[in-house]
């Protein structure tokens, strides 16, 4: 591979081109067309991109592209606009010379958080999962999205920029498989008899942090406790049968509109 | 009162017109109030005679002053202290003279590099070395400054290697007799590396070895066409001296491409092997290759530890070498024999050795994590030896892994030659990236012990196994100080700096400083006060009892 000079993948603009003019789909659905559009630009962003912003799209001091966190890009157009341009003065070259349908290939698969795999995930209406999460689902009893819901679980505001679609389905399907360690409930004994249950918000050699049940920040000495257990099942319900596939499809769109404030 | 004073500028001004010369350094052993030289002596034990803190009243320590670093970034050096005072780095190349007694600067001199200096992992500086009144530092850009030690202006400035070529020096030199040794970084831009002695008077370079041996030379036989040319084999660490063999011992890098060993089959020697060369010519006496044709970047930049021990009945200049792959080995110093290599965290790239004692190795199918990961089960972390214990003591990552894939690079000057990458395997599938180096996970550990955990392991090296382990909760890159109290200083990413019985392991003492601990602690003596001091973040601080 010839460094950073922009290569073209001409093959395959032509297809590209026409799925691209099939796109006709509202916010936040994803197409069969939109996985093309997207391997696609996982391939130009492997040729093109990841010599210098690295696999994950983290070697540049300040920049992730996968989790969409930038220096000064915040629309499609800004990044557009980037890429026809280059930043000479940080050592990025022009890539102008890419046809504007691959440039929206390379943008799509930054904007879908790397994730070129999507196939089996079903991205449903935004909107609908919001009531769903509201609602039917239960998710606020638990978790937190910009200022609403409770503190016990993880709060989700910028879940959309760290979390892929499949690992978002496999949090809803199969919750004690996709949580964090860092996030599992802990039980702990004191010494002097307290018990405390809570979520675990930090960890080190002598010290743990946790959320306890009453939403209080507590933390605590391990020489101070007689036992500490990480309780071995989330308290988080599987949705495998309480949602049918098209409400979790909706549940899987809204969270990944959820960018942070 | 006039003549006490006069007596005092007199002993004041004593201290700085010392001289430090090989011989001193040869004997530092004599003068523990002293660190003269990056591991604090030829044979790199990191391990100290003062004795006035012990097991016994350690946990009387308390903080004495702090030096707060203007420069943010992970704080890798390691200070030197002569007669008093303290030579101390910080990023990019800065070099400071404190009193190591108060802690108040007498100058900062602050080295201006190019622009164009390139460093995979870091504006890092882990030190200078001294001879005469003079410091030696290697700078981000390739060169090699000597600067006065009185009044830290620059002497003479010499170019070592190209910058555009993405050479750079992060290691402290080291002194033997009347040169100075130094070695380049870059295998990760596709350098080929060497070692070189500079006149200390002139900066003129007298012999250079290179590590990765250019067409028809001995070893050139391991690489296959060109691959040579963009070999890697950086040397990046301070290596160590036997003045009764007459032999200086220099850890070599991983070769390049970093991730892809199909683009140079053989075994790509002088990478990640120990060189033993002549200090006087720079010739080649034996070597030693850990890890031939590697795919993993374990790099074999950790500190030679020598020491003499008996090995099966015979007393034996051996060297002491945990290995970022994850291996515990002994040789022979004077001959590079193979004596024993023991796993001393999860190994899955190999499992055991030939009779030459060559890894046999066993590659992980595609897709399936590779032990140790990218980091490695240590890295450049200054080990430990206690003559006392007579146990070596080593920074670990234990149960940590990286999932390796490989892919074609074709070379272009001063761009990123790594052919693949390493992935830290994660907690759970598709786990978020901490922003940052892949592997950051202080201050809020969201990874948890999950995906490894650090520890001090304290390994017999009769045998290779752990006589105790000190576990961590996250990982470490903290080096180790022992001393002749049987106390073992180190750190770690969380900012604890621990001090651990050297011969239980037991924690004695700690204090929460807030800042991960990425060099190695350091301890020296004023006025018959034994002082201990460590960076933590952007802040070395400065321990000593309690009065």
């Amino acid at each position: 591979m010839l460094g950073l000079r922009p290569l073209l993948g001409a093959a395959a603009s032509f297809t590209l081109v026409a799925a691209l003019s099939a796109q006709n789909a509202p916010q936040n659905q994803q197409t069969a067309s939109d996985h093309f559009v997207i391997e696609t630009g996982a391939r130009l962003y492997g040729a093109q991109c990841s010599v210098c912003h690295g696999t994950n799209g983290d070697q540049i001091n300040g920049v992730d592209l996968r989790a969409n966190k930038f220096l000064t890009v915040r629309s499609d157009e800004d990044l557009t606009r980037l890429l026809a341009s280059g930043r000479p003065a940080a050592g990025m070259p022009s890539f102008a010379v890419l046809h504007t349908d691959e440039a929206r290939a390379i943008i799509a698969y930054i904007r879908s958080n790397f994730d070129a795999t999507t196939d089996g995930v079903k991205i449903g209406d935004a909107a609908r999962g919001a009531t769903i999460f509201d609602g039917k689902g239960g998710c606020t009893s638990c978790h937190r999205v910009n200022g609403r819901g409770a503190y016990s679980a993880t709060d989700l505001t910028e879940i959309g920029t760290v979390r892929t679609p499949a690992s978002l389905l496999r949090a809803l399907v199969e919750p004690a498989q996709a949580i964090l360690p860092a996030n599992r409930s802990v039980r702990v004994v004191t010494k002097d008899g307290r018990t405390i249950r809570g979520r675990r918000v930090n960890e080190d050699t002598y010290t743990i942090q946790l959320i306890d049940e009453q939403s209080r920040l507590v933390s605590l000495l391990k020489s101070d406790l007689r036992s500490f257990e990480l309780v071995p099942a989330t308290s988080m319900p599987s949705f495998q049968n309480t949602l049918t596939a098209d409400e979790r499809a909706d549940l899987v769109s809204y969270l990944l509109s959820l960018k942070g404030r | 009162m006039k003549l006490v004073v006069a007596v005092l500028l007199v002993a004041a001004s004593y201290r700085l017109d010392a001289q430090v010369t090989s011989e001193r350094i040869l004997r530092a052993a004599d003068e523990p109030q002293n660190w003269l030289t990056y591991s604090g002596g030829y044979s790199s034990q990191r391990y100290s005679l003062l004795k006035q803190i012990d097991t016994s009243n350690v946990k009387n320590l308390e903080l004495k002053w702090m030096v707060q670093n203007q420069v943010f970034g992970p704080w890798e050096s390691s200070p030197l202290v002569v007669d008093g005072i303290m030579y101390l780095t910080q990023r990019p190349n800065d070099v400071m003279a404190i009193d190591a007694k108060t802690g108040r600067m007498f100058w900062l001199y602050r080295y201006t590099n190019s622009g164009r200096q390139q460093v995979c992992c870091g504006a890092q500086n882990r030190g200078v070395a001294m001879l005469g009144d003079t410091l030696f530092m290697g700078t981000l850009d390739a060169h090699l400054v000597a600067i006065d030690a009185k009044n830290g202006k620059p002497l003479w400035t010499t170019l070592v290697a190209d910058d555009k070529l993405a050479y750079s020096i992060t290691l402290a030199p080291l002194v033997v007799k009347d040169k100075v040794i130094i070695g380049v970084g870059g295998a990760e831009y596709g350098i080929r590396g060497f070692v070189a002695a500079y006149d200390p008077r002139s900066g003129k370079e007298l012999w250079r070895f290179y590590t990765i041996p250019g067409a028809g030379e001995q070893g050139s036989e391991t690489w296959s066409g060109q691959a040579w040319e963009h070999g890697g084999g950086s040397v990046w660490v301070t290596g160590s001296y036997d003045p009764a063999l007459n032999l200086t011992y220099w850890g070599v890098g991983n070769p390049g491409p970093d991730w892809n060993p199909d683009q140079r089959p053989g075994d790509n020697l002088y990478t990640d092997s120990v060189v033993a060369l002549d200090p006087d010519t720079g010739k080649l006496k034996w070597h030693y290759q850990f890890t031939p044709n590697d795919g993993y970047d374990y790099d074999s930049v950790q500190v030679p530890v020598l020491a003499d021990l008996m090995w099966k009945g015979t007393l034996t200049k051996a060297m002491l070498w945990a290995n970022r792959n994850g291996n515990f080995y002994v040789l022979d110093r004077e001959t590079g024999k193979f004596l024993s290599g023991t796993p001393f965290v999860k190994v899955n790239w190999m499992n055991g050795f030939d009779e030459g004692g060559k890894p046999i190795q066993t590659p992980q199918p595609v897709g399936m994590p590779t032990y140790p990961g990218v980091q490695g089960g240590t890295n450049w972390y200054s080990p430990s030896y206690s003559p006392r214990t007579g146990l070596f003591y080593v920074s670990a990552w234990e149960n940590y892994g990286s999932i390796y894939r490989k892919e074609p690079v074709e070379y272009e000057a001063g761009r990123r030659f790594n052919g693949g990458a390493g992935a830290t395997v994660k907690p759970v599938p598709d786990a978020p990236v901490m922003p940052g180096p892949a592997a950051a996970r202080s201050p809020i550990n969201t990874w948890t012990n999950a995906v490894g955990n650090g520890a001090v392991i304290a390994i017999d090296p009769k045998t290779g196994q752990a006589k105790w382990k000190f576990q961590m909760y996250d990982v470490t890159d903290a080096g180790i100080l022992t001393t002749a109290g049987d106390v073992l200083f180190t750190g770690g990413r969380e900012g604890y700096f621990h001090a651990l019985d050297a011969r239980t392991g037991a924690v004695l003492w700690k204090t929460y400083l807030g800042g991960a601990i990425m060099s190695a602690p350091v301890t020296y003596s004023i006025d018959g006060k034994q002082y201990v001091i460590v960076n933590s973040g952007n802040v070395m601080a400065t321990f000593a009892l309690r009065e």
